[in-house]
């Protein structure tokens, strides 16, 4: 009798654990099919430098585990990698596509005509911070237009009084990323509206921790980084809010990141599966290992960037596994992803 | 006294003076030349030196922890390719560089032939890639493997050994040819076992300088698809790829300082494959130059 109730209780508790791998999208039924002989085959990945680190990360954790899986990522961006998602002989095809921005209907429509079936991944969120030294009180937030104005190219504001009608006179220094930095790409994208448009008279540095010491020793400084270097060094910078033009500001928090009130200085990143390439026992392992430790490789301190609700990528792992076609974000801008998801 | 020579002024220190300061003007650009390789290598030095174990020889390319980092699969990415290209571009540039200088007579065509190839030499590393992009990777369905990688390869260097060799073979005095010919060798004897031989320390030259070209080459590779993050080593001529200039742009282009230090270790790694390779060319020449019979 005590056996029973203690057999039964275990059976309870398994199930309890099914449910909750479940839940979080870990594999319980696939990784365990796939255990007896070892997984070998190729993943290949391919598309935007700023999800890369991501998949990069997962690769290398991914390949302790399964030595035999190779999996490559290659960098070409977000519209190169889809043309190598989106070959037309179906063996050059990559597996995944490391994408930045939702597939646009160009996309959606070569792969309609390739008849090359997708699954739409989100996997993260690239936040920016917009920052300032700690005795700034006066500037609680700026527009858009404001930012634009200081740092589109031949700006020559120079003070915090030509900002705004009202801030003091306080010489103004600016610092961010250079260049070769997919922040400053992104940055000069969204803020002066195109891509590596920017004043080039601030002090820059491809290190943000360089940044973040620049502007937290200068009275007068506003710079940005992104948002995983200003949460490690929260306690020596003054958070920016941004006016998105709606007339309310917000300031950068996991949650606003998370539901997408941040905008447009907060971004998702998809991942694109080729439904094919899925039915490969590797290419499903691979990808159920990253959904399934999405927070702890996405948020790595090496790869900076803010995880989705868990809730998400449980929805994402579903539809995999259930091999649901087409792309969710692209039904609804706007919107914030979590709820897209939940309803379709 | 003639008028001319009334009119000849000797100036002579004024022309020695100017003739001096030319000599130091070349000397001193020169030095320019030689001072910014020697402060690339010291910088590379001092950015990479402390990086570079054995560790750095054996290890993958880990992002998580630079410390961890290596350039195994770069090396061998290198290694393979570089075996491939070999393969394909030696044979076949030693063969068209006999035919147009030995066999093939002076007709429009071969005429055509050799101005186009002078072209080839100098067409851009990145139209090769776009080339290897169509014919291999696409058309032959190679994918973007080392086999497609080496045979672009290939094809860049093929040129330059045509041009090398030939010029090697023109180097080998016709009286060679004439005393075969006079003791009744064939062609094929007179070249195979006189004209060749002769050449072949200039050949060589040609090929290692054109084999160390290709392993430095990174543009026609990423246009080709290989700008790949890989840890696996390859296996076969089909698994895909990455070599060390590869490798080290991808570093390069991280945002950490760490990387940027791998990134110049894999620099000194691939420097300690050119450099011996280089001087491989040129003491085969010195070499050849001391015991030259003719």
């Amino acid at each position: 009798m005590a056996e029973r109730t203690s057999s039964s209780r275990r059976a309870v508790v398994r199930a309890k654990a099914v449910t909750v791998c479940l839940a979080l999208g870990v594999p319980v039924v696939p990784s365990a099919a796939a255990e007896p002989k070892a997984a070998s085959g190729s993943v290949r990945l391919d598309g935007s430098s700023t999800v890369a680190p991501i998949t990069m990360a997962a690769a290398e954790m991914f390949q302790e585990q399964h030595p035999k899986v190779r999996v490559t990522v290659g960098i070409s961006g977000t519209g190169g990698g889809f043309k190598k998602f989106l070959e037309s002989r179906a063996e050059l095809r990559t597996d995944v596509n490391d994408a930045s921005r939702p597939i646009t209907q160009a996309e959606m429509d070569q792969a309609a005509k390739l008849g090359v079936e997708f699954i739409e991944v989100p996997i993260g969120l690239d936040g920016l911070a917009v920052l300032a030294h700690p005795s700034n009180t006066f500037c609680e937030h700026l527009t858009l237009a404001e930012l634009k104005k200081i740092w589109e190219p031949g700006s020559t504001i120079n003070n915090w009084k030509d900002v705004r009608v009202g801030f003091p006179d306080l010489p103004l220094h600016l610092y961010g990323p250079g260049p070769d930095s997919g922040t400053f790409d992104y940055f000069t994208e969204v803020v002066v509206g195109k891509p590596k448009a920017s004043r080039g008279d601030y002090s820059s540095s491809e290190n943000d921790n360089v940044l973040i010491q620049g502007i937290a020793g200068d009275k007068g400084s506003l710079g940005y980084v992104g948002f995983s270097y200003y949460e490690a060094n929260a306690a020596k910078l003054r958070l920016v809010a941004v006016d998105n033009g709606d007339g309310k500001p917000r300031k950068p928090t996991l949650d606003s990141i998370r539901d997408g009130s941040y905008t447009p200085l907060s971004r998702p990143m998809f991942l694109y599966v080729n439904k094919a390439s899925y039915a490969r026992p590797e290419v499903q392992l691979f990808l159920d290992y990253l959904l399934g430790n999405a927070k702890t490789i996405v948020e790595h301190h090496r790869v900076g960037y803010v995880a989705f609700p868990e809730e998400l990528y449980s929805i994402a792992g579903k539809r995999l596994r259930e091999g649901k076609v087409g792309s969710v974000v692209a039904k609804g801008t706007g919107k914030d992803i979590l709820s897209l998801y939940r309803q379709n | 006294m003639t008028t001319s020579e009334e009119m000849f002024e000797p100036r002579l220190s004024s022309r020695r003076r100017r003739g001096r300061w030319f000599g130091r003007a070349c000397a001193l650009l020169s030095m320019v030349g030689v001072g910014v390789l020697v402060v690339l290598l010291v910088r590379i030095g001092l950015e990479g030196g402390a990086w570079l174990n054995l560790r750095f020889l054996t290890a993958g390319p880990s992002m998580l922890d630079p410390t961890r980092a290596g350039v195994r699969s770069a090396l061998w990415g290198t290694l393979w390719l570089i075996t491939v290209t070999a393969t394909v571009a030696v044979p076949l540039g030693i063969a068209a560089a006999v035919y147009l200088h030995e066999y093939a007579r002076d007709t429009r065509l071969t005429r055509f032939i050799r101005l186009n190839i002078a072209n080839l030499a100098g067409v851009p590393s990145i139209v090769y890639g776009i080339l290897g992009l169509a014919v291999f990777v696409r058309w032959f369905v190679f994918d973007r493997s080392i086999l497609s990688g080496g045979l672009t390869m290939a094809l860049l260097v093929l040129p330059v050994i045509i041009i090398a060799s030939r010029e090697a073979l023109a180097a080998v005095p016709p009286s060679f040819r004439l005393a075969a010919y006079a003791l009744g060798a064939t062609r094929w004897q007179t070249i195979w076992a006189h004209v060749l031989p002769a050449a072949l320390p200039g050949i060589m030259t040609g090929v290692i300088l054109a084999i160390s070209r290709a392993i430095g080459e990174a543009a026609p590779l990423i246009l080709l698809g290989a700008l790949t993050w890989v840890t696996a080593v390859p296996s076969s001529l089909f698994d895909p790829f990455t070599v060390l200039p590869i490798q080290v742009y991808a570093w390069s282009d991280q945002p950490q300082a760490e990387f940027h230090h791998l990134a110049a270790a894999g620099i000194i790694v691939l420097l300690g494959i050119l450099l011996p390779m280089n001087a491989v060319a040129i003491g085969v020449r010195a070499w050849h130059q001391r015991r030259k019979a003719w």
